[in-house]
């Protein structure tokens, strides 16, 4: 099943990506024949098989409770696009938490 | 080039720390290399000459004093730009870092700094480390130097370049699907993929988190084998870091002995579609280890043909996650922002100008993998391939001790010719992805030239996780046996830039 | 985004004929001395930005590493609420953009919390007693806190109308418990009153655990109440909605109670509920519709890769759980026991905030009948007064457990004592220096008493002569005489034997 470009442009959304017409459709064909091909991985069978999501079976890495030096505010804002009041300053929120 | 720029790593320390040259004229002798050669290779995108400088003078001043050297004190090395570095911008090859600074040091990094090497600069790469040609960066491509109008392979493609081009005799790049073997592998030099975990992804700008490697590059082995060494071991600021000793990679460079060792030919990785030359020298090469004493047999991994799907379904969700930061708000580009537009929209703004077209290709595979209703299908399923992967590698380590494969289908392909096309992209990675998947090392040593266009071909070498010296045991003989039929290294063979 | 006109029905109305469930969620800021995932300080009101470092802001590059001191806080809260906990689990990302978000992920846990399936008993007031609630705890998980946005250029300091937001990352990181109750059926009426005795009882279970300072007002505990409707015996339960910016105990208790009304006329109107956000007015009481959850969100979960799995040990485990301290229900029994009081008493103790102030005063001396006696007398008084808690009183309990003593020596009478403890509220210091400063002490010496008592008995003939004839219960005015002519400074039983002594004497 072919992926659309309203699809596309769904997932554009998700992801924050303003893209233009011509690149939602453009990228509908790319991900189609990508995703076509991928799909492969169904073909296996895997019942019973534990996903595997670390190369190195280790647990509990921890750190201790203890303080570690951190950055200075100026070195903290200075990269960054607008700042005010020590803090960075962002557009206007639509969304809310 | 001058004498010095021709000169291996383990020369050049060696020679620094008997005093027969000062890690200043090393340093001058490669950044004097590098404006010569850099107009038409385009290996680095930020070179700092005054801090290398700085940095030679630091480990002058301290073989002055009569205090102990490292290894690899005083010789100059290229940085892939994936790396933080906290007195060089740092951009990952896009445009949504441009200008960067970063206020800290990668462990790799500091690590490097700390046994005296000296960072000459930060080298180009595809955009976040996606793609197999370093046409994906937003600074325009690096050119292989045995073929200027051709790739130099990628993600790594600067670091490649700069050391092919003795720009550097040290590089360092990252592996998350191939990108330091194939790259070492189309430009004739050596270039290894730790055993995941074996070398520190602190300070490493994040693609795929549990497939991102660092690793070395360099014209030989030994050298290889150093940096790796100088490299790797446990961080305690990175939990996925391997809490055990660095294999003995120098050590293992030096024995060059396979008698008696068992070595797989992967079925599944010697085939159909591969360049015809890059199959013959590969055959060729396993001949040759057969003469110099190793047992060689074929080996299935019948699920390493699943691999490429199931990194490309892996790599791409972990990286849409990634990837999400670069919203503007904190640093980086921002673009939109007149006063009229929400956060939300100046986020995905910035996004589309900042991010090249393979990064928002893979950012939404990775979404849509991810997206509920998918995952299962998609994401889930291709962790579960992963595991059957790992599973057929430690079949076949129970009957060998290295499992080997050309490291890429083909030789450097010309500028432009995949840059549209991203499955036959993709393709290049067909041999390396398996051991990314499965977290084991493997390392690319050139085998000599394909017959039809003279370009160089990689044999690749894999062991189990944790058995990286096995690696350099095999490569250091093979690279001993071709360069004694050879009469030299490989490079010398090369009519471009190489001499 | 305005609610059309809201219906609200009258609360018994409302219970008359619809069945709510509520559920809570209740995110609690671990008192760690560093953050989740990295060794930044987790200090309150610094300057902005100025606890932050490349992992706890997410620059490129970053990698998390787990506070182990945060995982056992979980695992302590987790035994503390009867849950089992997980011998292997991970973290996980959960998805989304955000401002106050550094990496735009939130490291998480989504299908492997820490602490699963676990209770805590509650006990509330119903019209015939008092009732025991079991509110299960479907999980108890660990994750990271976001930073924290000013809102600029808006009428309310919200969202809404701002021009632009100012971000301050200290917060960020911080390790934020998150326990989840399992819905609670069947509460009827009751249920906002659940809802707040729930978290009041919760706060204090983790007060005692000494994992988070818990205060609601610094938003180191935070609570999301889940409420919906069903009609009176249908089978199925209501859709429900998710009310945030509930800031207090009786903002629970409130939110709760509008939620039902507002959604009992939603239905009586016809109209079916949305499964959305609320936000809750402290000023009006009143839930405004916030971030529709209809389309939910789509987190696309998956395991932290940058993280390893956690896998608390049985030994691990068996440490914690014998490290902890006495919790509240237990120890509210062992005191009932240790103080011989009815059920009543103890729950009057409670509901005056008292417990603690009576365990102390006991602990400072006291008798538990003084100690009571005083808090749950005098100084509630006090307090009402005032219209402050009993805890906020400017005295403590080593000072009522002194003039507790003081009345026991008779150095003081009650009235004195009463007194003393109002200077001590005003300010003047302690018992002993007031009664030195004030001359407030009963007078002890016989002498001086004999004299005041001689002269009301001359002032009183008539009384004088009632009690010669027998009716020695009239000497009862003749002590307020004499307490009133000494300033209330005499003992007044002792005024009244002498005052008989002095009139069967003469």
């Amino acid at each position: 099943m072919p992926i659309t470009r309203d699809e596309v442009a769904h997932l554009a959304g998700l992801s924050r990506l303003a893209l233009t017409e011509a690149e939602l459709e453009h990228f509908a064909e790319q991900l189609d024949v990508i995703i076509t091909s991928v799909a492969r991985v169904q073909e296996v069978a895997a019942d019973g098989i534990a996903p595997m999501t670390h190369a190195v079976p280790v647990v509990n890495v921890f750190r201790e409770d203890v303080e570690v030096p951190c950055l200075a505010q100026e070195v903290v804002l200075s990269q960054a696009p607008a700042a005010e009041q020590g803090r960075f300053r962002v557009p206007r929120i639509l969304t809310e938490d | 080039m001058t004498e010095l720029t021709a000169m291996t790593a383990a020369e050049l320390a060696a020679a620094v720390a008997a005093g027969e040259v000062t890690a200043q004229e090393v340093t001058k002798a490669h950044l004097d290399r590098i404006a010569a050669v850099e107009p038409q290779v385009h290996a680095f995108l930020h070179v700092a000459a005054d801090q290398a400088l700085a940095a030679a003078r630091a480990v002058d001043d301290r073989r002055a004093a009569g205090m102990p050297l490292g290894p690899l004190a005083g010789v100059p090395l290229a940085l892939k730009d994936v790396l933080t570095t906290a007195d060089m911008p740092t951009t990952a090859g896009s445009r949504i870092l441009d200008g960067w600074q970063p206020p800290y040091d990668a462990t790799v990094t500091r690590r490097l700094r700390e046994a005296g090497v000296i960072i000459l600069g930060k080298t180009n790469m595809d955009e976040f480390a996606m793609g197999s040609s370093t046409e994906n960066s937003a600074f325009g491509p690096t050119h292989n130097p045995w073929d200027l109008s051709r790739v130099p392979g990628g993600s790594s493609g600067g670091s490649s370049a700069a050391v092919t081009a003795y720009e550097a005799p040290l590089a360092i790049g990252t592996d998350t699907g191939g990108s330091i073997r194939q790259p070492a592998a189309v430009c004739g030099i050596v270039g290894a993929k730790p055993t995941y975990g074996g070398s520190s992804r602190y300070g490493l700008i994040a693609f795929a988190s549990s497939l991102d490697t660092p690793g070395p590059l360099a014209r030989t082995v030994l050298d290889a084998a150093l940096l790796h060494e100088a490299i790797s071991g446990h961080d305690p600021c990175d939990s996925t870091s391997v809490n055990a000793p660095v294999p003995p990679v120098v050590a293992a460079a030096r024995q060059a002995d396979v008698g008696g060792l068992r070595i797989g030919v992967v079925s599944e990785l010697s085939g159909d579609g591969y360049q015809p030359g890059v199959l013959a020298r590969f055959g060729e090469t396993v001949e040759l280890l057969e003469s110099l004493g190793a047992k060689v047999v074929e080996v299935s991994c019948p699920h390493f043909t699943y691999a490429l799907s199931a990194y490309y379904l892996i790599a791409p969700s972990e990286c849409s996650s990634n990837l999400a930061r670069f919203d503007a708000m904190r640093y980086g580009l921002r673009v939109g922002d007149d006063g009229t537009r929400s956060a939300e929209e100046v986020m995905a703004l910035t996004r589309a100008q900042g991010f090249g077209a393979e990064v928002k290709r893979r950012i939404m595979l990775g979404t849509y993998a991810l997206s509920s209703g998918y995952y299962d299908a998609y994401y889930g399923k291709a962790q579960q391939v992963r595991t059957l992967v790992t599973r057929d590698f430690d079949a076949a380590f129970e009957q060998v001790d290295v499992l080997v494969s050309p490291t890429t289908p083909t030789t450097a392909f010309p500028i432009g010719e995949r840059a549209d096309d991203p499955m036959a992209m993709y393709l290049a990675d067909l041999c390396t992805i398996p051991s990314d998947l499965a977290g084991n090392a493997a390392l690319s040593v050139p085998c000599g030239l394909a017959p039809e266009d003279g370009l160089p071909v990689g044999f690749q070498i894999m062991a189990p996780a944790l058995g990286d010296d096995r690696l350099y045991r095999v490569a250091a003989a093979v690279e001993a046996a071709l360069e004694d039929r050879w009469g030299g290294p490989l490079l010398a063979q090369s009519k471009g830039l190489g001499r | 985004m305005t609610d059309l006109a809201t219906t609200l029905v009258p609360y018994d109305e409302a219970l008359a004929r619809y069945e709510p469930v509520i559920g809570l969620e209740t995110h609690v800021e671990l008192g760690t001395a560093t953050k989740m995932f990295c060794g930044c300080r987790t200090v309150f009101g610094a300057e902005p930005n100025s606890e932050v470092c490349p992992v706890c802001l997410g620059l490129p590059g970053s990698l998390p590493v787990a506070n182990r001191a945060a995982i056992e806080y979980t695992i302590r809260i987790g035994l503390a609420l009867n849950c089992s906990i997980s011998s292997w689990c991970r973290f996980a990302r959960k998805n989304y953009f955000y401002p106050d978000m550094p990496k735009d992920f939130q490291i998480s846990q989504y299908d492997e919390p820490l602490c699963t399936d676990g209770w805590l008993d509650i006990t509330v007031r119903d019209t015939v007693g008092d009732r025991q609630v079991r509110i299960g705890i479907e999980r108890v998980h660990l994750e990271e806190d976001t930073g924290k946005s000013l809102h600029v250029g808006g009428a309310t300091g919200r969202i809404h109308g701002a021009d632009y937001s100012l971000v301050d990352y200290n917060r960020a990181g911080i390790p934020l418990v998150e326990v989840v109750t399992k819905p609670v059926p069947g509460a009827g009426a009751l249920a906002p009153e659940i809802g707040r005795v729930y978290v009041t009882e919760l706060r204090e279970l983790l007060r005692a655990l000494d994992v988070s300072d818990v205060r609601m007002e610094e938003g180191s505990l935070r609570c999301d109440v889940n409420t919906s409707i069903a009609p009176a015996g249908s089978a199925q339960w209501g859709t429900r909605t998710e009310t945030k910016n509930v800031n207090s105990l009786r903002s629970v208790e409130r939110a709760i109670r509008f939620e039902i009304q507002r959604q009992a006329g939603v239905l009586d109107a016809g109209g079916r509920i949305v499964q959305e956000t609320r936000h809750f007015h402290e000023d009006t009481g009143t839930t405004t519709a916030g971030r529709s959850k209809e389309e939910a969100q789509d987190y696309r979960y998956f395991p932290e890769p940058d993280l390893v799995p956690v896998a608390p040990s049985p030994e691990w485990v068996a440490q914690i759980k014998a490290a902890l301290p006495e919790l509240p229900a237990a120890r509210r029994v062992r005191l009932q026991a240790e103080w011989g009081l009815t059920d009543l008493d103890m729950a009057a103790l409670r509901n005056a905030g008292a417990l603690e102030l009576v365990e102390q005063t006991v602990a400072a001396g006291a008798s538990a009948a003084d100690a009571r006696k005083w808090w749950l007398g005098e100084l509630a008084r006090r307090a009402n007064e005032q219209g402050t808690e009993l805890a906020a009183l400017p005295v403590t309990p080593a000072q009522v457990a002194r003039v507790a003593e003081l009345v026991s020596s008779k150095t003081l009478n009650d009235k004195l004592a009463r007194q003393v403890l109002d200077f001590v509220l005003a300010g003047e210091g302690d018992p002993d220096e007031i009664i030195a400063a004030r001359g407030l002490a009963v007078v002890s010496d016989d002498g001086a008493l004999i004299a005041v008592v001689d002269e009301v008995i001359a002032a009183s003939p008539d009384i004088v002569a009632k009690i010669r004839d027998g009716k020695t219960a009239a000497a009862g005015a003749l002590v307020g005489s004499v307490m009133k002519a000494t300033r209330g400074q005499a003992d007044a039983s002792r005024a009244r034997e002498l005052i008989l002594e002095r009139i069967a004497a003469s």
